[in-house]
């Protein structure tokens, strides 16, 4: 049987992805009181995304629109934290 | 030395001795001298919205403080930096200022948006420190081994300083 396919590709739009990177001057503490400052994040959540960074290099703090993560990486950069943004994959 | 920053009230209180503060002060003019204001272009729409040049910066400690926000499109990078990088200047000029006049020896005491502003302008001289002399996450270690005699050992006890008074200010802070 010929299964009808949609014309459009009518899945929704890939989000985005706001990425924290990993550096050797930012502290354990200072990392994990901005992500619950600017999150908004409960202090367990923003320690272990904290540890990821610490132990993984990076970590997905933040999803959404573009406009979103462009203003959440805008945040984090005023508080000297290495943040990009990147589509979903 | 100073035994950092304690929470008071609502806000937060540290003791600093005048050579802590001359440190302190030089310290957070050099960011001030580096990050100059936010240049827009001569558009008066452009400037009212804050829109500059998209270039990344050369020198690398500007480089860490202005970081490209896309890691592999150099294009998306470019747009962001024109929207952004003048605001963030004048807010990392901002943070550094606060600093610069609330710093002074004696009992030192400062509000939660006070608190903040420091906690960002110190970072950001970490982060300039941290550049130049090439930091890496072993530097407490090494620093423990490190002769005193060690030519880069003045700049690094500064920069571990600098390290524990932000760390005393976050706890202080939450």
């Amino acid at each position: 049987m010929e299964v009808e396919r949609p014309a459009m590709d009518v899945r929704p739009e890939l989000p985005w992805l706001t990425i924290v990177w990993n550096d050797p001057v930012n502290l354990m503490s200072y990392v994990t009181y901005v992500f619950q400052t600017v999150f908004g994040y409960p202090r367990e959540k923003a320690e272990k995304l904290m540890m990821d960074v610490h132990h993984k290099g990076k970590a997905v703090v933040a999803s959404g629109s573009r406009e979103e993560m462009e203003r959440d990486v805008q945040i984090l950069h005023s508080y000297g934290l290495w943040a990009t943004v990147q589509r979903d994959s | 030395m100073s035994a950092g920053f304690t929470a008071a009230g609502e806000g937060v209180s540290i003791t600093l001795d005048a050579g802590e503060v001359s440190v302190l002060s030089s310290l957070v003019s050099q960011i001030l001298g580096l990050v100059e204001p936010g240049v827009t272009g001569d558009d008066p729409l452009e400037r009212a919205l804050g829109i500059g040049s998209g270039s990344a910066p050369s020198d690398p400690v500007l480089a860490r403080l202005f970081p490209s926000a896309y890691a592999e499109d150099e294009k998306a990078s470019e747009e962001f930096r024109r929207y952004t990088e003048a605001t963030l200047r004048e807010g990392k000029r901002a943070d550094a200022q606060t600093l610069l006049d609330t710093a002074e020896p004696g009992v030192l005491k400062l509000t939660p948006e006070q608190g903040q502003a420091w906690l960002r302008a110190l970072n950001d001289v970490r982060l300039a420190l941290g550049v130049r002399l090439g930091v890496t996450e072993q530097i407490h270690d090494e620093m423990a081994e490190m002769p005193e005699e060690d030519p880069r050992y003045p700049a690094l006890a500064i920069y571990e300083w600098l390290t524990y008074l932000q760390d005393t200010l976050v706890r202080a802070l939450w």
